[in-house]
């Protein structure tokens, strides 16, 4: 279970160019949900995940994972509760190491690491056997590097790669943005096996509103630091993209003019 | 070239090759370009030089030099992770610092080691000149640490040290304390600088405060030279580069210095290394990581 309460974080604090991006965000995540969450840029969508993650110390508030208080934990303390995919294709996953390498280190996620070879015969063929299951022929091709995969097969790994050592919450920051439709479409439908299978614990920020209602348990609007929507269970199956657009402009009292909200 | 020349060339080129290993833990492992090496060289030839003049085994001398030089990496690493001094001027800093320190260790800006017991005088007793005998042994030594270094950077330390290096964020993810592993990075990077200083001092049979004057670009020239001739795609295959570009590089050298028609003399090797450098980074086709575009663009 994940316990945010009053997350507030401002950039720039006591400046000219002071920004709050978050302004008190409480959210409670019980296991096994699934949680959406849209908002338009300068929402504070990838502050609270950098929150989350650990990459940000919130200026108050508090984040707890299963009781414990993990405020103060920086990343990489936090890495064996948490696990991530982020929005480039570059950025979860290091270039010019080979993909069984790049398995290794998730794989040790939240592990102590020693002088043993990092990858062994045996680690060996469990990856291949596990990056087998994506269908993407890499099974004979754990000596390549990351490089030399291209942006869809990058994040396919990279999920796989999250998904490697259990976790409290599984934070995906716009994983299939910087792909094209179809690989994108490809690479959700691989998050939502991987989560369904496995009953992780998921936030996904995503920049599409259908993207958050077709998958998940449950949908978070941020706007401006605040959460202004939080639907889930019957409420949120009966939403269309329309009704949410309604209710977003309700809560809001103003026209969006976001093509990116529309979109996708 | 004379035989001795070549072979001369050759030693030097191995001794160096430990300078190589170093700078590509610091430039290209964790991506750290470090210049404390221009004082971590002399620093290592310093304590160990010290130490055996005052009566200490030759080989706890260069093992403390090690040490010591490992202290200086962390110093450095220091400064940039917990003070936040951008890495090329915290080594600066470092460096500059370690002018004194050496100055001070040794009591006055250089030390002999004539009639001093080496780790290289039991070789003087093989019958075979020394001159043959101490590349034989220097090879071997380089080797081993090579093969060392190796086995450590494939190991789950090392890969994890690997990916500090490539994408730190994505390295904390995975649960990877970067800044530890910076801060081990620089000493053994460090260590591996100060040792060299301590077996170039034992070899040449003296210490001097101005040892490590452009050390730094020498060894950037192996790493950056083995590139250029071989490819590195592997960590095993890297290291080899190392050593063999400093070998090249000492040829080159040695070549350019012994052609009477080009007139070179012994105080134009750091122009000549400059050149060599620049020539091996603005070559087609080779990696060019510290040209402005970055790494393979």
């Amino acid at each position: 279970m994940i316990e945010a309460k009053q997350i507030a974080v401002t950039f720039n604090a006591g400046t000219p160019m002071e920004t709050p991006a978050m302004r008190g965000i409480d959210l409670l995540i019980p296991e096994g949900d699934f949680v959406t969450v849209i908002g338009s840029n300068g929402a504070g969508k990838s502050t609270f995940l950098n929150a989350l993650a650990g990459e940000l110390r919130p200026d108050s508030g508090s984040i707890l994972i299963d009781n414990q208080d993990v405020t103060a934990w920086p990343t990489a303390k936090r890495a064996g509760l948490v696990a991530r995919v982020f929005q480039d294709p570059l950025g979860g996953s290091c270039a010019n190491l080979t993909i069984e390498e790049n398995m290794a280190l998730a794989n040790a996620r939240g592990k102590r690491r020693g002088f043993g070879a990092s990858v062994g015969s045996t680690l060996r063929k469990e990856f291949r056997e596990r990056i087998s299951r994506l269908n993407l022929g890499l099974e004979n091709r754990l000596g390549d590097r990351m490089e030399l995969l291209s942006g869809g097969q990058r994040q396919a790994v990279s999920l796989l790669m999250a998904s490697m050592q259990p976790m409290k919450i599984l934070l995906l920051d716009e994983h299939t943005a910087a792909l094209d439709p179809k690989t994108a479409a490809q690479v959700l439908e691989l998050t939502r096996e991987l989560v369904g299978e496995r009953g992780l614990t998921t936030m996904m920020v995503t920049h599409s509103m259908r993207q958050a209602l077709d998958i998940g348990n449950r949908t978070v609007m941020l706007h401006e630091g605040r959460v202004v929507l939080d639907v889930a269970g019957d409420e949120r199956k009966g939403l269309k993209v329309e009704d949410l657009l309604h209710m977003f402009e309700k809560v809001r009292g103003e026209e969006i003019d976001d093509d990116a909200l529309l979109l996708g | 070239m004379s035989q001795i020349a070549f072979l001369g060339a050759i030693e030097v080129g191995l001794l160096f090759a430990l300078v190589a290993l170093g700078v590509y833990l610091s430039f290209r492992i964790l991506q750290f370009p470090d210049l404390t090496v221009d004082g971590s060289f002399p620093l290592g030839a310093a304590v160990c030089a010290s130490m055996i003049v005052t009566g200490s085994d030759p080989y706890i001398a260069s093992i403390a030099a090690a040490l010591a030089g490992a202290c200086a990496g962390i110093v450095t690493a220091w400064l940039n992770v917990r003070l936040k001094i951008l890495h090329l001027l915290a080594s600066i800093l470092t460096m500059i610092a370690l002018y004194s320190i050496n100055l001070r260790i040794m009591g006055r800006p250089n030390v002999a080691l004539l009639g001093e017991t080496t780790v290289f005088s039991p070789l003087e007793n093989f019958g075979t000149p020394t001159y043959i005998v101490l590349p034989i042994a220097l090879a071997v030594l380089v080797f081993v640490l090579k093969l060392a270094l190796d086995w450590f950077l494939n190991s789950e330390i090392g890969l994890a040290m690997r990916a500090t290096g490539v994408n730190p964020r994505m390295a904390r993810a995975q649960g990877i304390n970067t800044n530890r592993y910076i801060i081990g990075g620089m000493a053994l990077s460090n260590a591996l600088v100060a040792l060299a200083g301590a077996l170039f001092a034992q070899s040449q049979g003296a210490a001097d405060v101005t040892l490590g004057v452009g050390v730094i670009v020498v060894g950037l020239a192996a790493v950056i030279g083995g590139e250029a001739i071989m490819n590195t795609a592997a960590v095993w295959r890297a290291t080899f580069a190392c050593i063999i570009g400093s070998i090249v590089y000492r040829l080159a050298v040695a070549g350019a210095l012994n052609a009477d028609m080009l007139g070179l003399k012994a105080q134009d090797l750091n122009l000549i290394t400059a050149v060599l450098v620049t020539l091996a980074m603005v070559l087609p086709g080779v990696r060019m990581p510290f040209r402005k575009k970055g790494r393979g663009q």
